[in-house]
């Protein structure tokens, strides 16, 4: 049993059908394309796809898609605007933040929703924003860094 | 009950790729029309940063910009044969047939522009960005664009090049059972600060100080940043990771990252490294690679800061807050052994 939903994908409205049951990871992936949140563990505890609805982090593997209906969702496929980055994108990449990069687009939603409502975060309240987010790589250390920095040029903009 | 500080250190000699079979890495180079390479593999960048150092060594034997090389490590069915990214090969092993294939490539390219230019390939040089002139005399010049464009559509030519690094069979000493089974060792030295509390069981990493020994470092920063997320990986394998059950059986093992421990963000230890930069002669303008060696040492060193912090022995990993607690127990206590000079 399909049923239809219309949400607002990165600032652009969406429609789509949806299986009942199906869960929002599933549909921005499948449904709308945007392969940006990752599938990681399917259980909720890697923050690999996390996505941010209203402005709050959630990780899409566990909503509902029909509970999306008339909401807004962004996702790292819409941070930046046109050839400019996110300021958060520049920093991870300036930083070297990324290895893999699997984790990267959980990471970097996490880290927006932090800096739009914490615009100038300690790095105890950075470390407690993607304490949801697992990385196998970078020691997490270099992600902390980049989001201080963004955080600092956000600032001085 | 108290908070006891340990000091631990480790050492490591670590082998570059192995030598089964030769252990071979194969890569291919050619041109797009408009004077942009392409580096064909078939191992994969999992992270570890072969995309940007083969782009790198490409560039440099090539002699044009970084920004014209592209890396595709896409499909084992329509790439080359490579052994694969294990064993802390990539940088040494494919690196080097990088250089080889980018050598052929670039005499082509030069055999290209001395056609158009009208003198003799040997009399020409690269600038570095893009340009072909000839020796001294940079108003005589080409762009690689143009040159491109014109092998292909004018002197019916390819810029392609292919390479194959090898490492020669060792054979065994019969008498004495000696052989060299790689070419190429990194090396490092790495000390571990911690705290153990006697009462919990549970062992803080406070410091990481090392000092690796790579050869040259092709790209610095990927380096540090390599040796920084293999240390935590080593912390993490060291006190943490385990798919072994704890109570009471294996039925209890961890089944999701919930159960299956790693150290959070908070949990980050400041790590301060020398990279050491010895270039080794046979490796891509002196280049090993770090790879596996950047986690190994980290279990040792933990292993003997515990012991240094209160004496007990921890012959099994992870070093679990249980087994640092049972062997204070059956000790009779903590018995931190001190510091040599302290």
């Amino acid at each position: 049993m399909k049923s239809p939903v219309t949400f607002t994908l990165n600032g652009s409205e969406s429609a789509v059908f949806v299986d009942s049951g199906a869960n929002l990871l599933d549909v921005l992936r499948r449904g709308c394309g945007d392969l940006s949140p990752k599938y990681g563990c399917g259980q909720g505890s890697c923050g690999a796809c996390t996505v941010l609805i209203d402005g709050e982090p959630h990780v899409s593997c566990l909503v509902l898609a029909e509970t999306v209906a008339g909401r807004s969702v962004e996702t790292t496929g819409g941070l930046a605007s046109g050839p400019d980055l996110h300021p958060l994108q520049r920093a991870f990449i300036d930083g070297f933040a990324a290895q893999c990069g699997y984790c990267t687009p959980g990471m970097l939603m996490a880290a927006k929703a932090l800096l739009d409502r914490n615009p100038s975060p300690t790095r105890s309240e950075v470390e407690e924003a993607i304490s949801g987010n697992l990385c196998r790589c970078t020691g997490y250390e270099p992600i902390i860094d980049a989001i201080l920095e963004a955080a600092k040029q956000r600032g001085a903009a | 009950m108290a908070i006891h500080h340990g000091r631990g250190f480790a050492c490591i000699n670590y082998p570059i790729g192995m030598n089964l079979g030769g252990d071979p890495s194969q890569a291919l180079v050619h041109s797009t029309p408009d004077g942009k390479f392409k580096v064909t593999l078939s191992s994969i960048d999992l992270g570890q940063g072969i995309k940007s150092v083969g782009r790198q060594l490409a560039a440099e034997t090539l002699g044009v910009p970084v920004e014209d090389v592209f890396v595709d490590t896409a499909d084992s069915d329509t790439g080359p044969h490579d052994m694969g990214s294990f064993a802390s090969r990539g940088t040494h092993r494919m690196g080097n047939a990088i250089i080889r294939a980018a050598t052929e490539a670039r005499a082509q390219l030069l055999e290209a522009a001395a056609e158009e230019l009208e003198v003799d390939a040997p009399d020409l040089v690269t600038d570095g960005r893009g340009n072909i002139h000839v020796k001294g005399a940079p108003s005589r010049s080409v762009t690689v664009e143009a040159t491109a464009t014109a092998a292909q559509f004018n002197q019916g030519r390819t810029l392609a090049g292919r390479g194959i690094f090898l490492v020669p069979l060792s054979e065994v000493d019969s008498d004495t059972g000696e052989m060299t089974p790689v070419s190429s060792f990194a090396h490092a030295a790495l000390i571990i600060d911690l705290t153990v509390d006697d009462e919990t069981g549970e062992v803080e990493v406070q410091h990481i100080n090392s000092a690796y020994e790579v050869g040259r470092a092709l790209n610095p920063r990927l380096v540090e940043q390599q040796l920084i997320g293999g240390a935590w990986m080593g912390v993490s394998h060291a006190l943490y990771e385990t798919t072994e059950p704890y109570y009471p059986d294996r039925s209890h093992g961890p089944i999701d990252f919930n159960h299956y421990l790693q150290p959070g963000p908070g949990d980050a230890v400041p790590h301060h490294i020398s990279v050491l930069e010895r270039p080794a002669p046979d490796a891509p303008f002196g280049g090993k690679g770090p790879g596996e060696m950047c986690a190994n040492p980290v279990l040792p060193a933990i292993a003997n800061a515990v012991f240094n912090a209160v004496g007990v022995e921890c012959d099994s990993l992870p070093i679990t807050p249980e087994k640092v607690l049972r062997g204070i127990r059956a000790n009779g206590g903590a018995r931190p052994q001190g510091r040599p000079g302290a």
